[in-house]
């Protein structure tokens, strides 16, 4: 396995956008590629091994090296500090983190209660701006919260905002933006060096007209 | 709190069983045989230090101390690390001569558990601590005996990437002047968050030579080449002299004939913030975190000497990991024997075991399912019944 190289890819939307963005590099990856329902994908031809990972968790893969590399979003990497190295900005699944609520209302005095599936950026969040919140982990539909009275805000990241809308929803403030990064294992990043700096400058190009 | 169930252990503890136990053993002794051999003495520290002293001086975080109160109401903490203690030993009794001293130790350290698994709170490291030999010779000593310790526990395929703490300090100080205006890069590059890095450097008011620079930074990582690459982007002496320093060295470890091991990484930046000079990881394939690092620390001048030492300590369960399964085999001789033949089964085993070999004496009566016993062991002699 030596000279593997293994990606821990996130499954559903960023995956395809990934792929492309690595067949764009010059990887020959099978057409079928996407639609296998199997978890471990090898492509011995360019001797890569994909793993399909939840988006949350590819992170995690990737620190304790059983993938080399990984595509993860930098809500992921924000939420999770995961030991890592952020090697690149692919430009990918561009959205933000927001903070979002129902339209013309504060926050409780009392207990000021944020809903959201990244408590840690939310509490770094809103102790920066001074203010210390209640969070509410939850794990998808963060936008009912508000609705239903469980919480005066959330914390999610927005694409489009149409969830947001639809829902009659504002976006309140504007956390940080969102792309897709490559991570790099610290040992991986050091044995297996030339793989990844030929992963990293062949990707680069593609995303990139910057200067490296 | 819930209530405990009997089998449960506080988060991050484990047990070592006879099996990973005997292997654990042979990697420490054979390392330990290394180390003597190369003049370096065994030395013991308590388990628990003060907070104040030792805790305060060590460069694990707070969160991370596991804590308690003795009888005055002073805080101690468990060792999270061994150099610190170390330190404390040799600033007030081994270096009252002024000589160089090596020290070596193999001890379980605890670091409090934050996270999921994969991090025991409690594990042992094995390492050495040459102390008051400010040369290089020193630095190149503890890392040629670090791969020499290595190699000799079995290891085959891994690396040591060496860095100087001095040389990205150094570079943004020629390119930015000060301290303060390096913090936000020096906190991506701790933070292995390179894509901030570079658009730190983009956003920042300089020339496209020195934002070159800064980016080359990142690239230094390699074999001999990268000593001249970062040679050509330093400008001020603190700098070239931690070039040189890595220079030197990289002649000394040539000469150890352990160049093979070795790789450069400008970047490396550790979480132990008292290093001040060279320093290193050992990275192992299969082995998703580094299995041990050192480096040049002046931390003896917190405990009031004036003297650096270099040091490295590798994680023994790191190392096993590294190592790979491989069973162990121990030939084990079985002697099941009835009252009437003890006498002679005594004496069998009294023979096995001067020839140096392990024998097992078992009453026949205290075993209730014998077929599966005896599958426990290589020999069995079975010394049964009346008479021959």
């Amino acid at each position: 396995m030596k000279n593997v190289l293994t990606i821990a890819m996130p499954k559903g939307r960023i995956f395809e956008e990934a792929a492309e963005l690595l067949r764009k590099a010059g990887y020959r990856l099978p057409p079928e590629l996407d639609e296998s329902r199997k978890l471990i994908i090898d492509v011995p031809e360019e001797e890569l091994r994909f793993i399909l990972a939840k988006p949350m968790d590819v992170a995690t893969y990737v620190e304790h090296g059983v993938a080399d590399v990984g595509i993860a979003g930098k809500d992921v990497l924000l939420e999770e500090e995961r030991d890592v190295y952020e090697l690149l900005d692919l430009k990918i699944s561009t959205c933000y983190l927001a903070v979002a609520g129902m339209p013309d209302t504060k926050m409780n005095d009392v207990a000021p209660r944020v809903a959201t599936k990244y408590p840690n950026v939310a509490e770094a969040y809103f102790r920066e701006q001074g203010e210390q919140v209640e969070i509410i982990k939850l794990n998808g539909s963060i936008e009912l919260a508000p609705l239903i009275g469980l919480s005066d805000r959330i914390v999610d990241i927005v694409s489009t905002g149409r969830t947001l809308k639809e829902n009659g929803l504002v976006e309140y403030e504007r956390i940080e933006d969102v792309t897709s990064r490559l991570i790099v294992n610290p040992v991986s990043y050091r044995l297996k060096d030339s793989l990844i700096d030929d992963l990293v400058a062949r990707l680069h190009q593609v995303v990139s007209t910057e200067e490296f | 709190m819930s209530r405990l169930f009997m089998f449960e252990k506080p988060l991050g503890m484990r047990d070592t069983l006879p099996e990973l136990l005997e292997k654990k053993h042979r990697v420490r002794s054979s390392i330990a045989e290394t180390m003597k051999l190369w003049g370096y003495q065994f030395i013991e520290t308590p388990t628990l230090e003060y907070y104040e002293t030792v805790g305060a001086a060590s460069a694990i975080g707070d969160a991370q101390l596991f804590k308690l109160l003795d009888k005055e109401g002073h805080t101690l903490v468990l060792r999270p690390e061994m150099t610190t203690p170390i330190a404390r030993v040799a600033a007030a009794k081994l270096l009252n001569e002024d000589l160089p001293v090596r020290l070596a130790y193999s001890a379980n350290v605890y670091r409090a558990q934050q996270r999921e698994g994969g991090r025991p709170a409690e594990f042992e490291q094995i390492g050495v601590e040459y102390i008051n030999d400010k040369t290089i010779s020193c630095d190149g000593e503890v890392i040629a005996l670090l791969i020499s310790s290595l190699k000799k526990a079995g290891l085959q395929q891994f690396q040591v990437s060496v860095g100087h703490v001095g040389f990205a300090q150094e570079l943004f100080m020629q390119i930015l002047g000060t301290n303060g205006r390096a913090t936000a890069l020096r906190k991506f590059l701790f933070e292995k968050n390179y894509v901030g890095y570079r658009e730190n450097v983009q956003s920042l008011n300089l020339s496209s030579i020195d934002k070159q620079r800064l980016l080359k930074l990142l690239q230094l990582r390699g074999g001999e080449e990268v000593i001249g690459q970062a040679l050509e982007i330093i400008e001020n002496d603190k700098g070239k002299q931690a070039i040189l320093e890595i220079q030197e060295l990289w002649k000394v470890i040539k000469d150890y004939g352990v160049e093979a091991h070795v790789k450069f990484d400008f970047s490396i930046v550790s979480h132990m913030s008292y290093y001040t000079g060279i320093l290193f990881e050992v990275y192992a394939g299969n082995v998703g975190f580094p299995i041990g690092n050192g480096g040049r620390y002046s931390l003896l001048e917190k405990f009031g000497k004036n003297a650096t030492a270099t040091g490295f300590a590798v994680r023994t369960d790191m190392l096993l990991e590294a190592l790979g399964g491989g069973k162990t085999e121990t030939v084990t001789h079985c002697i099941f024997y009835s009252q009437e033949r003890r006498r002679e089964a005594f004496q069998l085993a009294k023979k096995l075991h001067e020839e140096g070999k392990q024998a097992v004496l078992q009453d026949i009566t205290g075993v209730k399912n014998p077929d599966a016993f005896t599958k426990k062991f290589a020999e069995t002699t079975f010394l049964i019944g009346g008479g021959q």
